[in-house]
């Protein structure tokens, strides 16, 4: 099985640890994982802020870049979503516009091999125990499109308690959006910030020292609130937690 | 639609002023949160929720794509049973029809049920220019309009007061409107709901004409029915002798049994009942009880331009039962007056910019009210893919394009203020289209890091105000990949 990373452009220029963290995990279990020099971006940003057309190019691109693998596995709930959810959507907008079917069937082989990581863990490979060591206080937020558009469900929390050392605390309000939202946090900042705020004060409540969740984008909003608030707390990705072990440890 | 709105600010100013005010935040949190807790345990009741959900969806789709033949068909079965149809193409038409039946009837005054469709058209405000007073008998409309306030929600339009504040306004202005509030009047809820009772009673028992809206009408029979916890409904559909009743034209379903799916499906999601209180169901006129006239108008308002919009007319699906608004993080936040209309929230978000146009600025700002967090379509229950919309809306502000406007096919232009924005979406995508022009901004980027300042000029400042930005690493993850080649000898 040829497995591509689809990184997402978020990670590759701001969290390239999240990218090495999938890495190193992957090829401890036994998967060799190759990493497409040609991909840019899965076009979210511009398909949601209302630029549907500039994002058609993208998802071609996308689609060609990846046309090879068997999978394709993104540590993004969010880009996941874009390629599961929204590629055959703006497939079926161009035809509907009389524009043929050119992107459907050009996008389409892509759209089923594309997986986010928890879900190639689970549900390709089928392990919970990734045989990963992260000795601390973890509570996990449940990013709005790893938990709505691709139906995650219980995969991430199943792979943080199977982790030896680490103490999962549930988090109160876990489904309520952190008030990211790409775009929506500069058009709409002081929303965004107030709900960014409570998703701090309801993390801080449950003590842990880490936040966790599965994409950068929500957690550099949860992060950077953090920061601002002075709270002690640190906002790491999933991937990097499931990365570490008792030889070779995550921070 | 209704002018009431007309000047207020974009979204993001209307909401900022909101999030800043912490009585309003807190009544809003207390009063979203407990009803959602509430809907969800009562939605979990009901083992085949997913196939009522599907059928609502089917029934209102079927419906909308044959509008034009149910509507027919309703007219002539409420015409058979003795009431009169009249057919309103916009608010002015509809306030000039409600105006033209009450003078008819010789009457200065009417009392009204709790309806959205009034609100929409600005009904209330129409007929005081005609020198009619129309008294709300809704407890909620009843402080809304006497607090001289606007509603901020779809089933609880003063959910944004608390018991001591609408004590004050009953205190300060029941007088002005009819029988005065009692002189010790406490905030707690019997209390106050008595004071209510005994103002109001005043008015049932005077009111020679009554107004409502409907939350479903039946083509079959030409039935038309109003769903409520308080009974103050029923009063003015039973009492008066002459009935105005006024309803969007979505509001149809084909048969009687239709209305099981919705029956089970409204309550739940709005008050998290298993069954509303009082369903009181009229068919045009009957001998020696109820209204004597019965007069139905039915209301266009943009509705049929909307129906014309593939991706937005699943918005006409909605039964208005506020179940969006009470799961929405945004509307929590920014109360229901920042979205500028009578339909707040998430629904309110696609459902104004399609019935009023996108051409105001708050019309405009409507469709990026949302994080897209998908909370609203998880509780819809009849399925609206709101995100959706609100995408597809997005697109019309930015870009223009097709749409329908008052029945003529027109090609909308971008609304003003999206052009930088638009040149750096699209010199995003042209950068994500040369990977090599990507690396280079990415290395540069890298390579002056230390320079970056910790705030950001321009738009971003909205971002930095409240939120510090993350430090950029030494290298992208696709120069280490080239580097360490796929990570064989990194450590």
């Amino acid at each position: 099985m040829r497995v591509a990373l689809f990184l997402t452009c978020v990670n590759d220029t701001l969290y390239p640890e999240t990218g090495k963290a999938v890495v190193k995990l992957l090829t401890r279990l036994g998967v060799e994982v190759e990493f497409p020099m040609g991909q840019t971006c899965c076009g979210q940003a511009h398909y949601n802020t209302g630029y549907r057309h500039e994002a058609e190019p993208l998802a071609r691109r996308f689609a060609e870049v990846f046309r090879e693998y068997d999978a394709i596995v993104t540590p993004s709930g969010s880009c996941g979503a874009m390629v599961r959810e929204l590629y055959p959507r703006m497939g079926e907008r161009a035809r509907a516009e009389g524009r043929g079917d050119s992107l459907a069937r050009t996008v389409a082989p892509v759209v089923p091999r594309t997986y986010e990581l928890t879900e190639f863990l689970v549900d390709v490979l089928g392990v919970t125990d990734v045989g990963a060591w992260y000795p601390h206080t973890v509570t996990y937020h449940p990013t709005c499109h790893g938990l709505r558009s691709l139906g995650l469900g219980d995969r991430p929390r199943r792979l943080l308690a199977a982790v030896r050392g680490l103490d999962l605390v549930e988090l109160p309000g876990a489904d309520e959006c952190c008030g990211f939202g790409g775009t929506f946090a500069v058009k709409n900042a002081a929303v965004s910030a107030a709900m960014g705020t409570d998703k701090v004060r309801n993390a801080e409540s449950t003590g842990a020292d880490v936040l966790c969740a599965a994409d950068n984008s929500c957690l550099m909003h949860i992060g950077g609130t953090m920061s601002r608030l002075k709270v002690d707390m640190r906002p790491v990705h999933l991937a990097e937690i499931l990365a570490g072990t008792e030889e070779d440890p995550s921070l | 639609m209704s002018s009431t709105f007309v000047g207020m600010p974009a979204f993001p100013e209307a909401a900022r002023a909101a999030v800043d005010d912490p009585t309003l935040r807190g009544n809003l949190r207390h009063a979203t949160h407990t009803i959602r807790a509430k809907r969800a345990a009562a939605v979990a009741e009901l083992a085949d929720w997913g196939g009522l959900r599907e059928a609502g969806r089917r029934i209102k789709d079927h419906t909308l794509r044959h509008l034009d033949r149910y509507l027919e068909r309703l007219e002539a079965s409420v015409t058979a049973a003795g009431g009169t149809v009249h057919w309103a193409a916009d608010a002015d038409e509809a306030n000039r029809i409600v105006a033209e039946l009450v003078k008819e009837t010789g009457e200065s005054e009417v009392v009204k049920v709790k309806s959205m469709a009034t609100q929409e058209i600005g009904l209330n405000e129409a007929l005081e220019a005609e020198g009619i007073r129309a008294y709300e008998t809704d407890l909620a409309e009843l402080i809304v309009q006497l607090g001289k306030d606007r509603p901020s929600h779809i089933l609880v339009p003063a959910i944004h007061r608390n018991r001591g504040e609408i004590r004050d306004i009953f205190t300060h202005e029941m007088a002005a409107w009819g029988r005065p509030a009692p002189g010790d009047l406490t905030d707690t809820p019997a209390d106050l709901a008595e004071a209510a009772r005994l103002h109001l009673r005043e008015k049932f028992l005077r009111a020679r004409v009554g107004v409502s809206g409907a939350n479903f009408m039946v083509a079959e029979t030409g039935t038309l029915v109003v769903v409520e916890s308080e009974g103050n409904g029923r009063m003015c559909l039973t009492l008066p002798e002459t009935l105005i009743s006024v309803v969007g034209i979505e509001k149809i379903v084909p048969t009687w049994r239709d209305l099981e799916v919705f029956l089970q499906t409204l309550p739940r999601s709005s008050t998290a009942e298993r069954m509303n209180p009082y369903t009181s169901m009229w068919t045009g006129t009957t001998d020696e009880d109820g209204p004597r006239a019965f007069h139905l108008v039915l209301l266009d308002n943009g509705r049929t331009d909307a129906l014309a919009d593939q991706v937005g007319r699943q918005a006409l699906r909605c039964i208005r039962c506020s179940a969006c608004l009470n799961v929405c993080p945004v509307y929590e936040r920014a109360g229901g007056h920042a979205y500028g209309s009578v339909y707040p929230g998430p629904i309110g978000a696609i459902l104004t910019p399609q019935l009023r146009g996108t051409a105001s600025e708050i019309d405009a700002s409507l469709p990026y009210a949302s994080s897209l967090c998908g909370a609203c379509y998880e509780v819809c229950p009849v399925a609206i893919d709101i995100p959706e919309v609100l995408v597809h809306l997005r697109e019309r502000v930015v870009e223009g394009g097709p749409a329908v406007r008052r029945g003529n096919k027109v090609v909308l232009r971008p609304a003003r203020g999206h052009a930088a924005e638009r040149a750096a979406m699209r010199a995003a995508a042209w950068a994500f289209g040369h990977p090599g022009a990507l690396r280079t901004g990415q290395r540069l980027a890298s390579r002056s890091r230390r320079l970056h300042p910790r705030t950001l000029p321009g738009p971003g400042r909205a971002w930095s105000g409240t939120r510090d930005l993350p430090t950029l690493p030494p290298e992208p993850f696709r120069d280490w990949w080239q580097r360490t080649r796929g990570g064989k000898d990194a450590k």
